[in-house]
């Protein structure tokens, strides 16, 4: 099997959303012939989803506004525990990487001076997010595929090849980053349509898969997001930080049932809509915790001031870090002041004529017009929590976003972790994407160049281990002679299930053991997950393949959820209500346990897996201290409530 | 919340031939046509192959014809057919099977290649770029374009022609020139390319006689026709027949040479 197409490229980037574009441009201005692989068609990445808009302090609506500004709203919304040099260089990079859009023909809306428009959202102090209407992911996106483009179109003008330094290979998954000793080697691939196998073999991967929502049942993400680069890394020997921090966006759809979790974008927030619950109260304005309390508005009057009148105002509560507003929902839904459908009103019709409306949030007005009936110029909307975005991820050196431990591997985007703490601003990931993505991609081609005579070679034991685990679906065995093998689809469900309901936006120890034992149980099912047909474009079997990801995932999520006595961010225990200072320097650290069986073919009367043990094995790991002058920008007052006394008087 | 059985006929096969094949599949309130594809996977056909990704309208990739009508899956709502109907849904005519309800869009991709890209104006540096709203909002409306090929689909140019494929950039395309023309601050002209010549010559903006089949089923309601290529034609029959905008055109290109 080891005769399969092998093709070598100096860089691999897995995944064609913001951050593997951003790469891949990057690593093929550097120099480097550079490969995208991706699951979808090129240009229907999970970024075309976005829609509120990119965060970066150009101050071109309000002039105060600066990259330190950025920076303490980033570290506020991620209560303290973002990873700051990150932080740091986001804020610092973000205006760069959009201006930079312009010149390659994005058109984003403008100001009355002709610059970039810039909008609120939720945790943001000054308006700051360049956008195009509610679409700007695809804008993004777009913008970022035209740009390679171009760049091809440059190598068929030189070389009479579009692909010679820059290829898509799209509609292709990636199964296994092949390894050489301790060192990257390649990817294991197959094409979605045809079913063939493939290796790339590559010096340098940048992984920019995205996140895992589909582990979850209620979920804005798209079905791309499995989890494959957190678990391609996980298997790889690279370990994840900060799993347990899953943001649950506030407005999600709630009604009918087949859109249920679909994203209402906070821009309608930050343009002037409002919650209120059963009974018509402006409920958001008794959640405002103590952090934030001088910084929110404590009468409806006030808040409604500040839409014009920002420098003499404090900001509505509607407007809160969006873990807050999440938690909020929840708790006027639990207390029976929900909406007929269990979420509750979001409102612009009162708030905006209905023309302005349609203008400021066109996809909105169509997107409940066309699914729900609703014209949300007329009435209110529904919407409840949904599962949007993970803040862990691949832990990663800040400046040069390396993983850790694994030479030549590079992560960027929501797969990796650390830039968004605990909970990320609304914005913050469109430009994260460009920040990281182009420096992942100018630091793996450098990798790449400096490596010259010591290429790692790929061993044929591999690319055979790789493609056996690929075929098993096809001849997988149900649990007795005459059972039939298990239907991914309803593991799937399952899991889905389990996360949602045990692992979820409020979080209890019972239940997450609980969700353990299941995972264990699903795990050993999963192995006996079994497709029919053939290998030509077969979801069964895609399925199957992704229900490894999704499971390694959906453990380390459950483990470090357990392990954080706590709550912080997008973490909320029950059980543990308090945000802990101590707590704050702790980062948890997945990393696999048991790295050959578990993958293995079932042997006949093998005892189920442990969920105990599981596949995760977590460690606790103490983050490097924020730098003095990082600090000073905050007032002392405020740090007191995030850092310990140690920390604050080092 | 009602329920009930739809009878379904979904094409399957691949690029050697198939056939509709009959399910009788539930239904719940609010549901799509995706939702119901979904089902048969879950249920009945496993391998049945659908493209999708958001399933919210805004990846454009779960394009299919339903009921011999182009449309997104994922926005065509079941409650727009009457229970007692078999819903067809196909793949889309104008591109080769891959399988089912695939088909190989890789058409759009090539010809994507084939229009020049933006050129950046000179002297004119990052974060410089002044622009008024009044002035990219014709570019904005074309770039909302999700890229779900069902105005290529439909185009009655290469529908059933395939011999027009190779000239025809479809109206997809030609809308990317339009947009790229009145991009304010595009400067393909002083590079000496003249995107209103190419919409013509290279592109195949002759073939379209303004049916305006493309705008009828785009999804994000572009007026493709009336505000794209009909300038487009407009804008490149002045370049090209009327001698006056010929010669100005010529005069001021000298005159910046010489500048």
């Amino acid at each position: 099997m080891s005769e399969l197409e092998r093709q070598r490229w100096d860089v691999v980037v897995v995944g064609a959303g913001g951050a593997g574009l951003r790469a891949a441009i990057e690593a093929r201005e550097a120099g480097a012939r550079t490969a995208v692989i991706c699951k979808s068609l090129f240009g229907k990445a999970h970024t075309v989803m976005a829609e509120g808009g990119i965060a970066a302090s150009m101050g071109n609506v309000n002039p105060r506004d600066n990259w330190q500004v950025h920076f303490r709203d980033t570290m506020r919304g991620g209560k303290f525990l973002n990873q700051w040099r990150m932080a740091e260089l986001h804020a610092q990079e973000a205006p760069d990487r959009v201006w930079e859009l312009e010149t390659w023909g994005a058109l984003f809306d403008r100001t009355g001076d002709g610059k970039i428009s810039q909008r609120n959202f939720g945790g943001h102090e000054y308006p700051r997010l360049a956008h195009v209407g509610d679409r700007t992911g695809l804008e993004l996106i777009r913008t970022l595929q035209q740009k390679i483009v171009s760049l091809q179109q440059e190598d068929e003008r030189e070389f009479g090849d579009h692909e010679a330094r820059l290829r898509i290979f799209q509609e292709c998954t990636v199964t296994r980053v092949l390894k050489d000793g301790d060192r990257v080697a390649g990817t294991f691939c197959y094409e979605r349509e045809s079913g063939r196998f493939f290796v790339l073999e590559a010096p340098a991967v940048v992984l920019a898969t995205g996140g895992i929502g589909k582990s979850f049942k209620v979920t804005s993400n798209s079905w791309e997001y499995t989890g494959d680069g957190h678990a391609l890394a996980l298997l790889a020997g690279a370990p994840l930080v900060n799993m347990e921090f899953v943001q649950f966006h506030p407005t999600g759809m709630v009604w009918p049932p087949s859109v249920k979790g679909i994203l209402v974008t906070e821009s309608v927030r930050g343009d002037g809509g409002v919650l209120r619950n059963s009974e018509g109260r402006r409920f958001m304005f008794d959640y405002v915790p103590y952090v934030f309390k001088e910084k929110y508005a404590d009468t409806e009057e006030e808040g409604d001031r500040w839409y014009d009148d920002p420098d003499h105002n404090r900001r509505p509560p509607e407007l809160l870090p969006r873990d807050e507003v999440a938690r909020a929902i929840n708790a006027e839904v639990k207390a029976g002041r929900g909406s007929p459908h269990g979420g509750v009103f979001l409102d612009v019709s009162t708030r905006m004529p209905a023309e302005v409306i349609r203008r400021r949030l066109p996809s909105m007005y169509h997107q409940f017009k066309e699914l729900a009936d609703v014209d949300i110029t007329a009435e209110a909307m529904e919407v409840g929590p949904t599962c949007h975005y993970v803040m862990g991820g691949i832990a990663v050196d800040s400046d040069t976003a390396a993983a850790a431990g694994v030479p030549g591997l590079y992560a960027a985007g929501e797969v990796a972790g650390g830039m968004h703490g605990s909970n990320r601003l609304g914005g913050n990931s469109l430009s994260d994407l460009l920040v990281f993505g182009r420096r992942a991609g100018l630091h793996a081609a450098g990798y790449a160049a400096g490596l010259a005579g010591r290429l790692p070679a790929v061993a044929g034991e591999q690319i055979d281990a790789a493609a056996t685990e690929a075929l098993r679906p096809f001849s997988a065995e149900g649990p007795a002679a005459d059972a039939p093998p298990e239907n991914p689809y309803t593991l799937h469900q399952e899991l889905q299930q389990t996360m949602n309901d045990l692992v979820g936006i409020i979080r209890r120890e019972a239940e997450m053991t609980q969700a353990l034992k299941r995972l264990a149980e699903l795990r050993g099912r999963a192995r006996r997950a079994g497709v029919e047909g053939h290998r030509q474009f077969n979801p069964g079997w895609h399925l199957a393949l992704d229900l490894r990801n999704m499971l390694l995932v959906s453990e380390c999520i459950a483990r470090s959820a357990l392990e954080r006595t706590e709550s912080r961010g997008g973490h909320t225990r029950e059980d543990n209500p308090a945000m802990e200072r101590e707590w704050r320097r702790i980062n948890l650290l997945c990393r696999l346990a048991d790295r050959s069986p578990s993958f293995g073919p079932v042997e006949p009367g093998a005892p189920p897996a442990d969920p105990v043990r599981g596949q995760i094995d977590l460690a606790r790991s103490t983050a490097a201290p924020i730098r003095p002058d990082l600090l000073a920008l905050f007032e002392k007052e405020e740090l007191v409530k995030y850092l310990a006394e140690e920390e604050l008087y080092a | 919340m009602s329920t009930y059985d739809a009878r379904f006929k979904v094409w399957r096969g691949d690029g050697d031939g198939g056939g509709l094949e009959d399910f009788t599949v539930e239904v719940h309130d609010g549901e799509v046509v995706l939702d119901i594809i979904h089902r048969l996977q879950a249920t009945q056909a496993p391998d049945l192959a659908v493209r999708w990704n958001c399933k919210a309208g805004k990846c454009g990739s779960c394009s299919a014809e339903i009921n011999g009508r182009p449309r997104l899956m994922c926005m065509t709502r079941m409650s727009v057919f009457d229970p007692a109907d078999t819903v067809t849904v196909t793949p889309m005519r104008a591109f080769p099977v891959v399988r089912d309800l695939v088909t190989d869009v890789s058409f759009n991709y090539t010809k994507a290649r084939e229009v020049p890209s933006f050129v950046p104006p000179q002297g004119v540096a990052a974060g410089e770029y002044r622009m008024q709203q009044i002035d990219v909002d014709r570019s904005q409306e074309f770039r909302k374009c999700i890229e779900c090929f069902l105005c290529q689909d439909t185009c009655h140019v290469v529908r059933d022609h395939e011999e027009n494929k190779p000239a025809f950039a479809g109206p997809r395309f030609l809308m990317r020139v339009a947009e790229l023309d009145m991009h304010p601050l595009d400067a393909a002209a002083e590079s000496g390319l003249d995107r209103r010549r190419t919409a013509q010559d290279e592109h195949g903006l002759g073939y379209c006689n303004i049916t305006k089949c493309c705008t009828e089923v785009c999804p994000e309601g572009i007026h493709i026709t009336d505000n794209a290529l009909i300038p487009l034609k407009e804008r490149a029959a002045d370049r090209k027949y009327d001698p006056l905008v010929w010669l100005g055109s010529r005069i001021r290109r000298r005159g910046e040479h010489t500048a």
